[in-house]
């Protein structure tokens, strides 16, 4: 009723042409945006914006850049969490090397290294496909790991290994309270998202689409496999990398190679898989997902407990969110194997014919 | 399509079930002393964390079947990392509004974390044996407290250990000593210490680095049957130990000439290793396995037999549960000490900062809690925050462990300049000012 495209004609190629072609996916939009650039500052507190809201938009970020390799371009990566230590160290070693670095600017530079890495490291899937490709894209977790581990020189020679950032600035704004953290952040993963969103719509993601979905089809059209892959590649870490550097400046201030562990690296493929493949929103809803629900659980099943009287263990809550949290895995896959985008694009179009389904 | 709609409605009322059970959780606690616990009770290092939060919780609930600090009535509540930095974080995040006194990270990568966070939130960290070594300059960091001993200590009388066992300092010279240790920031922190050790007696440091958690170490083990280290140092946690122990005994490289750190000398470590790890050693900051004490009798009196007790009843006075328990306890004089200057009421974290920093715990004080024989005196000041730097070796005897040697000191006159070193370079990344002998006065 309310949700129908009925009377908007498109009298130009350019309105044709647009992101949302429907005003009222617009206007959703604009106003979730609004939302979250005004309604979440009055509405959050501290723990919020810290403990979720934070980690949440940080790793959005990241899972939009693997989605764009994974989902998009249908090369598996392993390596994601290895591009987030890269952009987080590189970013680290331009702030302190270089004296009156631009925080934007280090960020930025920091996501570059990591995409000159993505290209090193895509270079092997011009040869090997699918899991194979996967395993090698292991390669360069483990070369991080060891590279940030043993290399005294990427962390400054500091003697636990541990590296740290404080006093962040941009144009003399100090980011210090958790608002202006959050607004940081909100700022650059609203960038980037615009900006992956019309790649994936123009040639270069159509390129990408293609060659994951018949690689020799692509060829034959005029497609270069080595360009399409390796820019895939260099595009997807860069998104990782800044995504990396948000995470060990802005969230947690002072970090180690643990950070951005294997771990890390599955958290943000099950992200994409979950959320929904070649999807921009799926990123978010798979981010979500790992980042807001084992935290909800291990509050809620203690509340739960107390509702009825019983008093749960800290181990026995900690057990039960990771059963519970990886049946609803295997629930959602089950029930919606294109992830949970696709669960929403449905209820959009449940939407469009509602309240007349027949 | 029922089974769809089914489990969307119930996802659709968990939700509005949750929203209405998670605000009236938020206890108010406003006429308690409230302490977070930061735990590990399940992940690969549960089997030490574990007695450690036991030891932890069972101390502030002996405190309050005491009758509380000076009336006050102590509340607490869990919370669990599995080890790792972002889940510790979001618990500091999800505690620290509800009053914490004082936060204890029991993880060298927390602490790390919560050493930026802890200044602006005002809330002191306590890091009992643990955490960052420069730290015991407390004139930059102001808010922690690496009280009884940082790894520094155990790097530093590890060797003056060995020394004493070949005969003197003299003898180090052209000795090999191995430090095996987790690699992650808690792994790392004793090589500053033990290569300055290292270039004052000429003994030569090789360093071997186990990945987290440590079940596959036989590389490195290789690497010790090649070049027979003289000496081994163990900077292992939880599995890592005993999997190193394991393999010691199956490359048959002598366990006396084994010495672990704190972490590396308790029971989990050994149990499962029994007669294999007879003769290997490992440092106590202060205390080992204090059954006899009164205050574990105390425990198992007013807590454990009246069914509160956290853990098992046999795990009360092992190691790890001693640990926790000790550091419960100075987290609770820390706050009684704020009380004398404040008033017997809630402290607040800056309060109980102030009493961390001039806590004086001397021998008579800790005979009547019921720490004679397990503790030695502790007083710290604005400038040092660790209180107290004595060390005493233990060794398993294939059954338990029995204290082997006699206290041991760090010497300062090798750390103290490390640690101002070390923090200098910090305050000047962070550009802190360090606090002058006025400051703190106040």
């Amino acid at each position: 009723m309310i949700y129908r495209e009925n009377g908007q004609f498109k009298t130009t190629y350019a309105a044709d042409q647009q992101i949302f072609t429907i005003a009222q996916d617009k206007v959703f939009v604009l106003g979730v945006i609004a939302f979250a650039f005004i309604g979440i500052p009055l509405l959050a507190d501290e723990y919020m914006f810290r403990a979720i809201l934070i980690p949440f938009l940080i790793l959005s970020l990241a899972a939009l850049g693997v989605n764009l390799l994974v989902g998009y371009c249908g090369q598996i990566t392993l390596g994601a969490g290895a591009f987030m230590a890269i952009g987080a160290y590189a970013a680290y070693n331009f702030m302190i090397r270089i004296d009156g670095m631009p925080l934007i600017f280090g960020l930025l530079l920091g996501g570059l290294a990591s995409a000159g890495m993505g290209i090193l490291f895509g270079i092997p899937s011009l040869r090997v496909r699918g899991l194979y490709l996967a395993v090698a894209t292991l390669a360069a977790q483990f070369f991080c790991d060891w590279a940030f581990l043993r290399l005294g020189w990427f962390t400054n020679y500091s003697s636990s290994g541990s590296v740290s950032i404080s006093n962040l600035s941009v144009f003399g704004w100090g980011i210090d309270s958790p608002l202006e953290k959050y607004l940081f952040c909100l700022c650059f993963i609203v960038v980037f998202a615009f900006v992956a969103k019309n790649l994936t719509r123009a040639s270069i993601g159509r390129q990408w689409m293609a060659i994951r979905d018949m690689d020799v089809a692509a060829e034959v059209i005029g497609i270069r496999p080595m360009w399409a892959k390796l820019s895939a590649f260099a595009v997807s870490s860069f998104f990782v990398g800044v995504a990396g550097a948000l995470w060990g400046f802005v969230h947690l201030g002072s970090w180690e190679p643990a950070a951005f562990s294997v771990d890390r690296s599955f958290q943000l493929l099950f992200m994409v898989i979950i959320g929904g493949m070649g999807s921009i929103l799926g990123s978010f809803f798979g981010a979500a997902f790992i980042v807001v629900l084992p935290i909800f659980l291990n509050q809620f099943l203690p509340a739960l407990g107390h509702l009825f009287g019983i008093e749960i263990s800290t181990a026995g809550v900690s057990h039960a969110e990771f059963i519970i949290f990886g049946s609803l895995i295997v629930f959602f896959l089950i029930v919606e194997p294109h992830g949970l985008a696709r669960l929403w694009s449905i209820a959009k179009e449940k939407l469009r014919l509602w309240p007349f389904p027949h | 399509m029922k089974f769809r709609s089914l489990a969307l409605a119930a996802a659709i009322a968990s939700v509005g079930l949750s929203a209405a059970v998670v605000s009236p959780a938020a206890y108010a606690q406003a006429k308690e002393q409230y302490f977070p616990v930061i735990v590990y009770r399940t992940g690969a290092y549960a089997a030490n964390g574990a007695p450690w939060a036991n030891g932890y919780v069972d101390y502030l609930k002996l405190v309050n079947a005491q009758g509380g600090i000076n009336g006050v009535k102590v509340s607490f509540e869990e919370c669990e990392t599995g080890y790792a930095t972002d889940r510790g974080v979001e618990c500091y995040e999800r505690l620290k509004g509800k009053g914490a006194t004082v936060f204890q990270p029991l993880s060298t990568g927390i602490t790390f974390a919560l050493t930026e966070k802890a200044p602006v939130d005002k809330i002191p960290l306590i890091t009992a044996g643990y955490g960052r070594s420069e730290s015991q300059n407390g004139a930059v960091f102001t808010w922690n407290f690496p009280l009884l001993g940082t790894y520094w200590v155990g790097a530093d009388v590890a060797i003056q250990h060995i020394a004493k066992e070949a005969g003197g300092l003299d003898k180090l010279k052209g000795k090999k000593i191995a430090l095996v240790y987790h690699d992650s920031p808690y792994g790392k922190e004793p090589i500053p210490a033990l290569q300055e050790r290292a270039k004052m007696h000429g003994f030569e440091l090789q360093l071997l680095p186990v990945a987290h958690p440590g079940v596959e170490q036989k590389a490195t083990w290789l690497q010790i049957r090649r070049d027979r280290p003289d000496h081994v140092l163990l900077w292992g946690w939880g599995v890592m130990n005993t999997t190193a122990l394991k393999e010691a005994q199956a490359t048959g490289y002598p366990r006396e000439k084994m010495l672990g750190i704190w972490w590396a000398g308790a029971e989990p470590d050994v149990k499962d290793v029994g007669a294999g790890a007879k003769g290997y050693s490992a440092l106590t900051l202060q205390h080992g396995a204090e059954p006899n004490s009164k205050v574990v009798k105390d425990m198992l009196a007013l807590v454990h037999a009246k069914g509160q007790g956290t853990g098992p009843k046999d795990e009360v006075g092992s190691v790890l549960y001693m640990r926790g328990l000790i550091s419960a306890m100075l987290g609770v004089e820390g706050v009684r000490k704020a009380q004398e200057r404040y008033g017997k009421k809630v402290m607040t974290g800056e309060q109980v900062r102030w009493g961390l920093e001039n806590l004086n715990l001397d021998q008579k004080m800790l005979d009547a809690m019921g720490f004679a024989g397990v503790m030695r005196p502790v007083q710290t000041s604005c400038t040092d925050h660790m209180g107290s730097s004595w060390v005493r070796v233990h060794t398993w005897d294939g059954a338990k462990w029995n204290f082997t040697s006699d206290w041991y000191q760090a010497d300062q006159k090798v750390l103290r300049p490390m640690a101002m070193l070390a923090s200098g370079k910090y305050a000047e990344e962070k550009k802190i000012t360090p606090r002058t002998p006025e400051q703190c006065k106040q």
